[in-house]
C-alpha cells in the first residue's frame, strides 16, 4: 500500500470505526470496547510504519494526498506528513490505544457514545495535524472542540458544566479571532486569474503586507496561546482537567495542548514571519512566565489532578521558549518536549485515573505511603515523576535540556548586543528546573511515602492491562531519553526551515 | 565490549537484575549479584588502570554511541580514562565493593534487601558515568543520577515521613546547585561549541578564550559543586541525609558522591587556571565551610551527625586546596578521606548495629572492650582524620595546609591559620567521639548493654581493610601520580623554609586536639556539658547548626509558598483572571437581558428598528459602491 493511502487510513480509520459502532448490538459494551481498541490499534500500526518510513533527509511533504474540494475557493483536501507533524501524529496514534484500554473499567455509562467520541476526537486531532490547507485545518481545529466538550460535559465530574463552559468560551473566543483573521487573509490574497489556494505552502509564499501581519498574527497567536495554554490564558485548563474523565484528561494533556504549540510552528510563524519576529520577545517572556507561574501554582495544589494540570502549563512553557528561541537546538528540543510531555503527562493522568477508580478521591491529603500499599503502581508513578522532573535518561531531560541550552545560546548574543533581558529570561527558565523538582517530589512524598493511608482499603495493585499500558509509556519515555537521535533526524530539516523563517532572510547562517 | 563501557555497565546490570527480579531470587542470589558486579567493575577498572600506566600515557577513550545530533553538532556518550579518572574509578568501585560486602551483614534483616542492592548498584552506575564521562553532558547525566540514587536511599525507609522528607530536601537542594551547573555548561557550549572535557581543556590551555569569562563559568560550575559537595550555602541537605542506612552514608555521603564537586573542579582545572576570582571564591568558601562545619561537629550528639558535619568540613579542605591551585592535593585528600571516612561511618554502623539502633553518643561509652575490632578500626581512622602521623590523613591534610599557606596562586597566612584551627577542632571532635563512644565509662541502659555484640565478619572484615588503607594509604604519592593531568600550583618565593616548622606545628595541633578531648571526656560528657552551660547562647548556636535551616525556611521556602498561594493563586488566578472572566460573563448576561427587551413584541418598535437598519445599510452602500 502506498504511503499516501496509509496516511489516509490513519486519518479515516476512526471514522470507519465510528460508523461501525452503531451496528453493534445494544448493551454489548465489551464488543464496543474491543472494536474501538482494534481500530486505534490498527491506526497505531499504520502510523508507526509511516514514522519508520518517514525520511528526514527530504524536505517538504511526504505521503501527500491532494484533491480538490471546493473548487470555487481553491480549497483542497490536502494532507501530508512533514517534520513538524510526524512525531505528533505518531504520539496521537500511540496514545489512542492506551486511552481506550485505560477506559475499559472506568466508563460504564453511554459506552457507545463515549467510544464514538474518542474516535471522533482522534479523527479531528489527526486531521488538524495532517491538514496542509488552511480551510481544512480550520474545520478540523473547530471540530476538535465538539467531542472534547461532550467528553467533559457528559462523563465529567460534579462541576463539569462550569468547566465545559469555561473551556468552550475560552476556545471559541480564540477561534472567532482566528476566523476573522483567516477571512481577512483570504480577501487580501493575490487572486491572480481568479485562482487562489488555501494551501499552506502557497500562503507561506504570499505573506500578507507587513502592516497587517501584526494584527493577523496576534489573532492566530491568541487562539493558539489559549490552547497551549500560555499564562494568563490558562485558567480553563485546571478546571477542564479536574472535571474531565481520565480519557479526556489524557487526550487533553497528551495531544490537544500541543495543537497550540503546533499551531505556532505550522501557521503562526511561517504565515506571518515579520510579525512573529516582532512578537518573539513577548513570546519568550510569556513562555518563561508560564514555566515559573505554572510551577509555583503546582506547588500549592491539593487536588492531584490540578498538580499535573499546572505542571503541564509549566512544561509547555518550555516548548514555547524553545520555539521562540530561534535556535535549532531550542526548536528541536521543543519538538521533543512536546512528545515527552504527551507521554509523561498522559501517563500521569492515566495513573491518577487508576487510583481514582480505586479510591474515588483526588484529594492529596487522603493519600500516603502508597509505595507500601501499591508497590507496582508506585514504581511506575515514580518513574513518570522523575521523567516530569527532567531526570537524565528520561525523555523529559532530552527536551528540557535542549530547550534550555538552545534558548541560552540564542540569548547570549542578544545580551552582548545590550539586551540583558534576554539573558535574564533564559537564566530564569533554568529556575523552572528547581521548582519542577520541588513540586513533583513534594507530590511524590505526600502520595507515595510516609505512613500508609488511603480512603479505600485493601487496595488491589495494578492488573495486567494497567501494567501493559504503563509499561508502553515508560518504554517510550526511556527510549527517547536514552536515544533521541533517530527522532531528531526526522525533524531536523523542518526545524531548520522554521528557524530560517523566524530568523528572517537577513540573518545569515547562524550556528545551531 | 569495550573495557570502559563494561566498567560502567556492570553495576547497571546488577541494578536491572536485582531491581526487576531480586524479590523472587532470594537473598543469596541478590548478594552475589549485588556484590559480584561491582567487584567485577573494580577488576575491570584495575585492568584499565594497568593498560593506562603501561601504555604511552595517552588516556583510554571510548565512544558508546551518539545520543543525538543537531545541526551537525553531535552529543556523544563517550568515556575518558586518564589518571584522574582512574583514581576516581578505583575509589568508586573499590570502596564501593567493600561497602556492598559490608551491607550484606548490615542489611541482613531488612525486608527491602533486593531493593537496597538494586539502588546501591544504580548509584555505582551513575557515579561511574560521572567520573568516566568524556563530556560535561555525560558527567551531568551521572551527576543527576547519583542525586536520584541518593534520594532513593536516603528515603529508603520511606514509611518514616522524616526520612522521605530528608530525601526530597537533598534532591531539591542539589537541584539549586544543578541550575548553576547547567548555566555554566550552557555558557561553555555557547563559547566553545563543545562540552568534551578534552576540548574544554584544550581551549583553555592556550589561554582563556576571548568570548568567555572564565571566572563566570568557574563560579557557575562551582555553584553546582557546592550543591553536590555540601558546601556553604547549600550544605543543609547532608546532615539530614543521615536518615539513610549507614552504609549508604559511608558510600554516597562520605566517600564518593559528595566528592563529585571536587572532581568537577579538578577536572576543569584548565578553566580555573584562568579564573583567579572563581578560585579565590572556592578557597574562601572551602575554608569557611571547613571551619563552620567543624564548630558544629563539636557539639553534635548523634554519632552519624558528628561524622556528617565532619564530612562537610573535610570537603571544605578539599575545596581550599582547589582554590589555591593544589588540585593534586585536593584529590589526594579525597582519596584518603574515602578510606578513613568510610571506615568511620561503617564503624559507626557497627556500633549502631551492636546497640540495636542507638545513635546518641551520650548514651554510649565503654564499648572498647565489648566490640574490640570495631574499636580498633575506628581508632585508627580517627587518628587518620585527626592528622596523626604517619596515617593517611596526615599526609593529605598537611599537603593542603602547606599549599594554603605557600601556594603562589592565592595561598596566605590567613588561610593557613583558619585551616590549622579547623584541624585542631577536627582532632578535638573526633577524639571526643572516640572517647564518648568507646573509652569513657558506659552510660548504656542495662537492656542495651546486655545485647551488645560484635558485628559479623562481613562487616568487621571490611572495617579491617579500610582501617589498613587509612593507615598506609598516605604513602602513595598521589599528587605526583596525578601531575600530568592535575598541575600543582608553585610555592611562593622564599617560603620553602617554613615547610618543616609548619609540619611540626600541624602535628602538635593534632596532638593538642587529642589531649584536650581526652582530658575533657575521659569521664563522659558531664564536664563538657557544665562547660557548655556557661556559654548557653554559643552552645545553642552551634548545636542548632547556626539556624541556617530556619533561615532558609523563613527567607526562601515560606515566601515562595506565600507568593504561590496568596499572590499567584488567589490574587492572580482566582481574583484577577477568573474574576474578570466571571465579570465579563455577568456583563454579557446583563446586556443580553437588556437586549432581550428589544424583542418585547411591540410592532412599532420592530418597525422602527427595521427602518433604522435599512437606513444604515443604504448609507453604507451609498458610500462604498
Amino acid at each position: 500500500m502506498s504511503d499516501a493511502l496509509l496516511l489516509n487510513a490513519v486519518l479515516w480509520l476512526p471514522v470507519l470505526g465510528m460508523l461501525a459502532l452503531p451496528l453493534l448490538p445494544r448493551g454489548n459494551d465489551a464488543a464496543v470496547r474491543a472494536l474501538t481498541l482494534a481500530v486505534v490499534a490498527l491506526e497505531l500500526a499504520c502510523a508507526a510504519w509511516l514514522l519508520v518510513r518517514f525520511d528526514g533527509s527530504v524536505a517538504g511533504l511526504q505521503a501527500e494526498t491532494r484533491l480538490p474540494w471546493i473548487r470555487a475557493w481553491g480549497v483542497e483536501y490536502h494532507i501530508g506528513l512533514d517534520g513538524l507533524n510526524v512525531l505528533l501524529v505518531a504520539l496521537t496514534a500511540f496514545l489512542g490505544p492506551l486511552v481506550v484500554a485505560g477506559a475499559f473499567s472506568a466508563v460504564q455509562r453511554d459506552v457507545k457514545l463515549f467510544h464514538a467520541m474518542l474516535l471522533l476526537i482522534q479523527f479531528t486531532m489527526l486531521g488538524t495535524l495532517l491538514a496542509q490547507d488552511l480551510f481544512l485545518f480550520y474545520v478540523f481545529w473547530e471540530a476538535m472542540l465538539i467531542p472534547m466538550f461532550l467528553l467533559i460535559g457528559v462523563w465529567g465530574g460534579e462541576r463539569r458544566i462550569y468547566a465545559t463552559l469555561k473551556f468552550v468560551l475560552y476556545t471559541a473566543f480564540g477561534s472567532i479571532l482566528m476566523l476573522a483573521a483567516l477571512i481577512y487573509l483570504v480577501y487580501t490574497l493575490p487572486w491572480h486569474g481568479g485562482s487562489v489556494s488555501f494551501a499552506f505552502e502557497y500562503l507561506y509564499r504570499h505573506p500578507p503586507a507587513a502592516a497587517a501581519q501584526n494584527w493577523l498574527f496576534a489573532a492566530f497567536a491568541l487562539s493558539f496561546a489559549i490552547k497551549v495554554p500560555i499564562v494568563p490564558l490558562h485558567t480553563w485548563l485546571p478546571d477542564a482537567h479536574v472535571e474531565a474523565p481520565t480519557a479526556g484528561s489524557v487526550i487533553l494533556a497528551g495531544v490537544l495542548l500541543k495543537m497550540g504549540t503546533y499551531g505556532f510552528m505550522k501557521l503562526g510563524v511561517p504565515l506571518f514571519p515579520e510579525a512573529a519576529r516582532f512578537f518573539t520577545p513577548a513570546m519568550m517572556t510569556l513562555a518563561v512566565i508560564s514555566i515559573l507561574y505554572g510551577a509555583c501554582l503546582a506547588l500549592v495544589q491539593t487536588d492531584i489532578k490540578k498538580i499535573i494540570a499546572y505542571s503541564s502549563i509549566s512544561h509547555l512553557g518550555y516548548v514555547m521558549l524553545g520555539l521562540a528561541s530561534a535556535s535549532l537546538l531550542g526548536i528541536q528540543g521543543a519538538i521533543l518536549q512536546m512528545v515527552s510531555h504527551g507521554l509523561v503527562a498522559g501517563g500521569l493522568f492515566l495513573m491518577i485515573g487508576m487510583i481514582y477508580e480505586r479510591c474515588h478521591t483526588r484529594d492529596l491529603a487522603a493519600y500516603g505511603g502508597l509505595a507500601k500499599l501499591l508497590p507496582v503502581y508506585s514504581l511506575f508513578f515514580m518513574i513518570l515523576t522523575l521523567a516530569a522532573v527532567g531526570l537524565p535518561t528520561t525523555s523529559g531531560f532530552a527536551g528540557e535540556f535542549m530547550v534550555l541550552i538552545g534558548s541560552f545560546d540564542a540569548a547570549w548574543p542578544l545580551y552582548e548586543q545590550g539586551h540583558a533581558a534576554a539573558l535574564v529570561l533564559a537564566g530564569s527558565a533554568v529556575l523552572g528546573v528547581v521548582l519542577g523538582a520541588w513540586y513533583m517530589l513534594w507530590f511524590a512524598e505526600r502520595f507515595l511515602f510516609g505512613a500508609a493511608r488511603a480512603p479505600h482499603q485493601p487496595l488491589v495493585d495494578l492488573g495486567r492491562r494497567e501494567r501493559l499500558i504503563l509499561a508502553a509509556i515508560v518504554a517510550a519515555v526511556f527510549a527517547i531519553g536514552l536515544y533521541p537521535g533517530p527522532l531528531l533526524e526526522k525533524t531536523e530539516l523542518a526545524a531548520r526551515q522554521y528557524q530560517k523563517v523566524l530568523q528572517g532572510s537577513a540573518a545569515a547562517e547562524v550556528r545551531p | 565490549m569495550d573495557l570502559l563501557t563494561a566498567i560502567v555497565l556492570l553495576p547497571l546490570a546488577g541494578f536491572l537484575i536485582n531491581g526487576l527480579a531480586g524479590a523472587r531470587l532470594g537473598r543469596g542470589f541478590v548478594s552475589i549479584v549485588g556484590c559480584g558486579l561491582p567487584i567485577l567493575a573494580f577488576v575491570a577498572a584495575l585492568r584499565a588502570f594497568f593498560a593506562l600506566t603501561g601504555g604511552d600515557g595517552a588516556p583510554l577513550v571510548a565512544t558508546a554511541y551518539t545520543w543525538g545530533s543537531v545541526g551537525g553538532q553531535s552529543f556523544e556518550i563517550g568515556f575518558w580514562f586518564d589518571r584522574l579518572g582512574a583514581v576516581m574509578a578505583l575509589i568508586v568501585t573499590g570502596v564501593g565493593s567493600l561497602i556492598h560486602i559490608y551491607s550484606t551483614g548490615y542489611m541482613k534483616e531488612d525486608p527491602g534487601y533486593a531493593r537496597y542492592f538494586a539502588y546501591l548498584n544504580l548509584f555505582l552506575f551513575f557515579m561511574l558515568l560521572l567520573v568516566l564521562g568524556r563530556s560535561l553532558l555525560v558527567c551531568f547525566v551521572g551527576w543527576e543520577g547519583v542525586g536520584l540514587a541518593s534520594y532513593l536511599l536516603i528515603g529508603f525507609w520511606f514509611e518514616d515521613p522524616a526520612k522521605a522528607r530528608a530525601g526530597k530536601k537533598a534532591f531539591i537542594t542539589n537541584r539549586v546547585g544543578d541550575a548553576g551547573f547547567l548555566l555554566g555548561m550552557f555558557l561553555l557550549y555557547h563559547a566553545l561549541g563543545t562540552l568534551n572535557f578534552d576540548g574544554v581543556q584544550a581551549a583553555f590551555a592556550a589561554g582563556a578564550p576571548a568570548a568567555l569569562s572564565a571566572d563566570l563559568v568557574g563560579i557557575l560550575l562551582f555553584i553546582g559543586a557546592t550543591g553536590k559537595s555540601a558546601q556553604i550555602p547549600l550544605h543543609v541537605w547532608l546532615p539530614d541525609a543521615m536518615a539513610g542506612p549507614t552504609p549508604v552514608s559511608a558510600l554516597i555521603h562520605a566517600a564518593t558522591m559528595v566528592t563529585a564537586g571536587v572532581y568537577l573542579v579538578a577536572r576543569l582545572n584548565g578553566i580555573y587556571a584562568h579564573a583567579p576570582l572563581a578560585s579565590e571564591l572556592i578557597a574562601v568558601i572551602g575554608v569557611a565551610t571547613a571551619l563552620f562545619a567543624a564548630t558544629i561537629a563539636v557539639t553534635q550528639t548523634d554519632i552519624k551527625k558528628v561524622l556528617a558535619w565532619s564530612t562537610i568540613s573535610q570537603l571544605g579542605y578539599m575545596f581550599l586546596a582547589l582554590g589555591v591551585g593544589a588540585y593534586g592535593a585536593a584529590v589526594f585528600h579525597l582519596y584518603t578521606h574515602a578510606f578513613f571516612k568510610a571506615c568511620l561511618f561503617l564503624g559507626a554502623g557497627s556500633v549502631i548495629h551492636a546497640l540495636s539502633g542507638e545513635q546518641d553518643i551520650r548514651r554510649m561509652g565503654g564499648l572498647a572492650r565489648r566490640i574490640p575490632l570495631t574499636f580498633a578500626t575506628f581508632a585508627i581512622a580517627t587518628a587518620a582524620i585527626a592528622g596523626i602521623p604517619p596515617l593517611a590523613g596526615f599526609f593529605s591534610k598537611d599537603e593542603i595546609l602547606w599549599f594554603a599557606f605557600a601556594s603562589d596562586r592565592g595561598g596566605g597566612p590567613l588561610l593557613w591559620v583558619v585551616g590549622a584551627f579547623t584541624a585542631l577542632l577536627t582532632a578535638f571532635y573526633m577524639f571526643r567521639l572516640l572517647w564518648l563512644t568507646f573509652l569513657s565509662p558506659s552510660r548504656m541502659d542495662e537492656n542495651t548493654a546486655h545485647h551488645v555484640h560484635e558485628s559479623p565478619p562481613a562487616m568487621t572484615g571490611v572495617l579491617l581493610v579500610l582501617a589498613a588503607l587509612s593507615a598506609v594509604g598516605g604513602f602513595v604519592a598521589l599528587p605526583h601520580f596525578l601531575h600530568p593531568v592535575l598541575p600543582m600550583a608553585g610555592i611562593g618565593e622564599g617560603l620553602e623554609r617554613y615547610e618543616t616548622p609548619l609540619l611540626v606545628t600541624s602535628v602538635l595541633i593534632a596532638l593538642a586536639g587529642l589531649a584536650g578531648a581526652a582530658s575533657l571526656y575521659a569521664q563522659g560528657p558531664a564536664r563538657a556539658e557544665r562547660l557548655a552551660a556557661r556559654v548557653p547562647r554559643l552552645h545553642r548556636l552551634l548545636s542548632g547548626t547556626y539556624f541556617v535551616d530556619e533561615l532558609y525556611d523563613a527567607a526562601v521556602t515560606r515566601p515562595i509558598a506565600w507568593l504561590s498561594e496568596v499572590v499567584l493563586l488567589r490574587l492572580g488566578d482566582r481574583w484577577l483572571i477568573d474574576g474578570s472572566l466571571h465579570g465579563l460573563a455577568a456583563l454579557a448576561r446583563g446586556a443580553a437581558g437588556r437586549l432581550s427587551r428589544v424583542q418585547g413584541g411591540g410592532v412599532q418598535r420592530y418597525m422602527l428598528l427595521a427602518g433604522l437598519g435599512i437606513l444604515v445599510c443604504v448609507a453604507w452602500v451609498w458610500r462604498h459602491v
